[in-house]
């Protein structure tokens, strides 16, 4: 006779509502604990350490009580591109179209922004400045998704793969025009082009980096809700994800929805290069593409895919980049504990997920020799 | 040839599952050299006791004796390695992995280090040996499905299989396949492997088996021999019963020609002729009933007529107009309904709630959309009269779909195909896998539409059902009509001969 113990997931029924509450605290909680362990063999004071994260991520009530808001601001100023790309990838998932090119997509509106404030920013009247690139970038995002949306609906070419591939692409031709042939000449061989004409900058809130990228990234996040939750279009984008072959069986456009859907996915990312350019560099330089287009997939997946939720999720990101970052700098700890922290949090509520859809299930079993 | 001793002998076996018995006392045996036909409608039971012996199910009661030896088996690998090795309908192999490295997946040996070289040879001998030649290095995905079956064939002899149950093995093989599907069977059977033969055509039955045993709801209804016995036997054997409860069918003229399909041809997924050359037509208050045996066109004649397959040849008309072809968005604007067989794959969202699901197929009119918007109240509305007036289960219209019972679910289809007053409906297996009530729900609205003046095309497995709704009965057999006969003159010794490939004009 052998006794084991039989473990096992369980796919539940329905996520439950008070698991589905409770696990992302339970995640993070871990995640700290395990960060406490790293943090201790480092000989640092765990609580000092997550004290400086947050006030890095938040700033302090004494910073707030004197009119200081720096460190909240710059949470925002990394969570816009995350909001807008976030949103962006999350509707093309809604779909089962695996876009992961929002980086690229991002490069791209950022490139097509920055064309239109160095060559017509003094051209065209003042007004129409800002307009152009917010049209230009996102129209330029929609061409880049557009691309392997078209192979896909087409010639059922795998959208991971050429997704990721027009990354590159987007990515080295920023470089190689900031390097290259949209190089300042003024710029004392400093890797960037000009400054935009003040024409081309965003408006920022006082005494902060904080743009109006923000609005953009709400609209949005409205306007998705909406096509989502009251449309025939957002009902079709539903029914193709949850069953593709009901969709088709409901004479539901399947090649139509995956151009139009990859239109505003693409689109959305290309807002989020534009409103970096034109709202924070003033330029194109190093630092557009940073990996928000990549992060931006897990903003998606943690927010489940709702537009609201893309916004807070993306907000917290962001304060946890930037909470890491400031370690760094308060707490003279290595660049390496502040991303292994920020490994260890994103794991932790990656895979504390699985227990909204699954149960464990432990058992003791009598082996029976006959 | 035979033993004195079976092989395997099943005795008294008896499964139960939630409501039903699926095996109900059930005596089986194979002997060593001989082929066993089991034979049976769906639902039969085959398939049950099979897995049974296969080791997958824990019969209730009853016992398994293997060469005279009382044992229980525990799992699939138990069975095989006492020498029990079941060949399933959909098989189990890894595409992009080769015949060999497919034949030693899941064996414990090699313990580590793999000679493929030697084990290619051991394979190649094997497939001599018994006349199943593969390729031990061919990918999966190069090979046809006959030659994917020899793979599961062999992978079952190399774990040493004395037994073999192969379920419903023709049902995806062109004839030529099964024909040397047959050789095949014969060369082992000559050196001495038992092989047990589950099937619902009856000219295998004649063409392989020294034995036959027929099950119906879970018992076993006769054992017999080829030699002993005829097809209109068997066939009346298999689905010769009473018909469970008698339908109140009033009569309706039928009115003007709804459908009209000509000489239609179309494809199957895998590229072979599916439909060669189907005609009939359907009128207003008229059920054509098509029987027949699954995989033989019926899957696709439903997506041809409804567009989500392409016809390669002949003509689908609606009310007089031309509509092969056309897409399935506009076939449903021709109020053409469609409940397909692949209820929860296909028919419904599972993930979606009760009132998505009601509006999939008029989401894109008034009153449910308004301009670019969809009009929440309306909607609402419609989903409240659905549920009342099919009577559908459900906590709310907000209740996600997979969350109901079967029998619900088909209320929720077919209240959405239905409330439109739909011109022709093609229902697809409407009943399967549906307990008595839900039947006879299902049953009493088709005859509803069809007072109402619907065409309706019933494609079904379920004689009874067939022969019970239509007027008129159509039989196909490998995408071609065998036969087109009134309801009442149609006995169903002969409609199971059609089935089994007959003609009758």
């Amino acid at each position: 006779m052998k006794d084991w113990l039989d473990v096992k997931f369980e796919k539940r029924l329905v996520p439950s509502p008070v698991i589905t509450a409770v696990v992302p605290f339970v995640s993070l909680g871990l995640a700290l604990v395990l960060g406490a362990i790293l943090l201790l063999l480092a000989g640092v004071n765990p609580l000092t350490t997550y004290g400086a994260m947050l006030q890095g991520a938040f700033g302090s009530p004494e910073q707030w009580l004197k009119g200081d808001f720096y460190n909240l601001s710059e949470t925002l100023v990394k969570a816009i591109p995350l909001m807008l790309c976030g949103l962006g990838v999350g509707i093309a998932f809604r779909m089962l179209f695996w876009n992961i090119g929002a980086e690229g997509q991002l490069a791209a509106g950022g490139i097509a922004a920055a064309g239109v404030a160095l060559f017509w920013g003094t051209a065209l009247p003042a007004p129409l400045v800002l307009p152009t690139m917010i049209g230009v970038g996102f129209a330029a995002g929609a061409m880049w998704g557009l691309i392997p949306s078209l192979l896909k609906a087409f010639l059922q070419v795998n959208e991971i793969i050429t997704t990721l591939m027009l990354n590159y692409i987007a990515i080295l031709l920023v470089e190689y025009l900031f390097y290259g042939p949209w190089k300042d000449p003024q710029g004392y061989g400093f890797p960037g082009t000009a400054e935009f004409v003040e024409a081309a900058w965003l408006p920022r809130l006082p005494d902060s980096r904080v743009h109006l990228g923000l609005l953009f990234a709400v609209l949005v996040a409205l306007f998705i809700w909406l096509v989502l939750s009251r449309t025939k279009w957002g009902y079709e984008i539903r029914v193709i994800g949850e069953n593709p072959r009901a969709a088709r069986y409901a004479g539901i456009g399947l090649v139509r929805n995956i151009i139009l859907v990859m239109i505003l996915s693409g689109g959305l990312a290309g807002l989020a290069g534009m409103s970096e350019v034109a709202g924070i560099a003033h330029r194109l330089q190093k630092g557009l593409t940073v990996g928000y287009g990549y992060t931006a997939i897990i903003v998606a997946w943690l927010a489940r895919l709702g537009p609201w939720r893309t916004l807070l999720v993306a907000f917290l990101l962001a304060a946890l980049l930037v909470g890491g970052d400031q370690i760094q700098i308060t707490m003279k700890l290595p660049a390496a504990i502040a991303l292994i922290i920020q490994g260890l949090i994103l794991f932790c509520m990656l895979g504390g997920d699985l227990f909204t859809h699954y149960r464990l299930r432990v058992q003791i079993r009598r082996r029976v020799v006959g | 040839m035979t033993d004195a001793v079976p092989l395997v002998q099943m005795r008294g076996i008896t499964k139960r599952f939630p409501g039903v018995v699926a095996n109900d006392r059930i005596d089986f045996d194979v002997r060593a050299g001989e082929v066993h036909a089991l034979l049976g409608e769906n639902g039969a039971g085959k398939s049950t006791l099979m897995n049974v012996l296969a080791g997958l199910y824990r019969p209730d009661a009853g016992e398994i004796l293997l060469h005279g030896q009382p044992c229980v088996l525990r799992s699939p690998s138990d069975a095989i390695a006492r020498g029990i090795g079941m060949v399933h309908q959909h098989f189990m192999l890894v595409q992009v992995q080769t015949v060999a490295e497919n034949i030693i997946l899941g064996l414990n040996r090699p313990r580590f280090f793999l000679n493929l070289n030697r084990l290619e040879q051991e394979i190649a001998q094997l497939a001599g040996q018994y006349h199943l030649p593969v390729h031990p290095r061919a990918y999966i995905w190069q090979l046809s499905v006959g030659e994917q079956q020899r793979v599961e064939i062999l992978k079952m002899l190399y774990r040493g299989a004395e037994v073999l149950i192969l379920d419903e093995p023709t049902a995806v093989l062109t004839p030529q396949e099964a024909e040397r599907l047959f050789e095949t069977l014969a060369s082992l059977t000559k050196q001495g492997k038992a092989i047990i033969f589950i099937t619902h055509k009856l000219e295998e039955v004649f063409a392989i088996a020294d034995r036959i045993t027929v099950l119906r709801d879970g018992r076993v209804v006769g054992s017999t021999t080829p030699a002993e016995t005829n097809e209109r036997d068997l066939a009346s054997m298999m689905v010769g019963r009473e018909v469970l409860f008698h339908i109140e069918k009033k009569a309706v003229p039928p009115g003007e020609v709804v459908l009209e399909v000509q000489d239609l041809h179309a494809l199957s997924d895998r590229g072979l002729p599916a439909l060669k050359g189907v005609s009939f037509s359907v009128r207003r208050g008229e059920i054509l009933g098509i029987a027949g045996v699954a995989g033989n066109g019926q899957r696709e004649l439903a997506e041809v007529l409804t567009g989500l397959r392409k016809a390669t040849g002949g003509h689908v008309r609606i009310l007089g107009q031309e509509m092969t072809n056309c897409p399935a968005r506009e076939v449903i604007q021709c109020k053409v309904s469609h409940v397909p067989g692949d209820r929860l794959g296909e028919g419904l969202v599972s993930n979606l709630p009760v009132d998505d699901n009601q509006i999939l197929k008029d989401y894109r009119q008034p009153p449910l959309a308004r301009g670019p918007f969809l009009v929440e109240s309306a909607i609402a509305r419609l989903a409240e009269k659905l549920i009342a007036a099919f009577d559908i289960d459900t906590p709310s219209p907000k209740t996600l779909v997979r969350l109901l019972s079967g029998g619900n679910q088909q209320k929720v289809l077919l209240a959405r195909e239905l409330h439109v007053a739909p011109n022709l409906l093609v229902a697809v297996h409407p009943t399967r896998g549906l307990d008595v009530g839900a039947t006879e729900f299902v049953h009493q609205r088709l005859l509803e539409q069809r007072a109402e003046g619907t065409a309706i095309l019933l494609i079904s497995e379920d004689l009874d059902e067939v022969l019970t709704l239509s007027d008129r009965v159509a039989v196909l057999y490998e995408g071609e009509i065998m036969g087109l006969l009134p309801a009442a003159e149609a006995e169903i010794a002969t409609v199971g001969l059609m089935m089994a490939g007959k003609r009758m004009e």
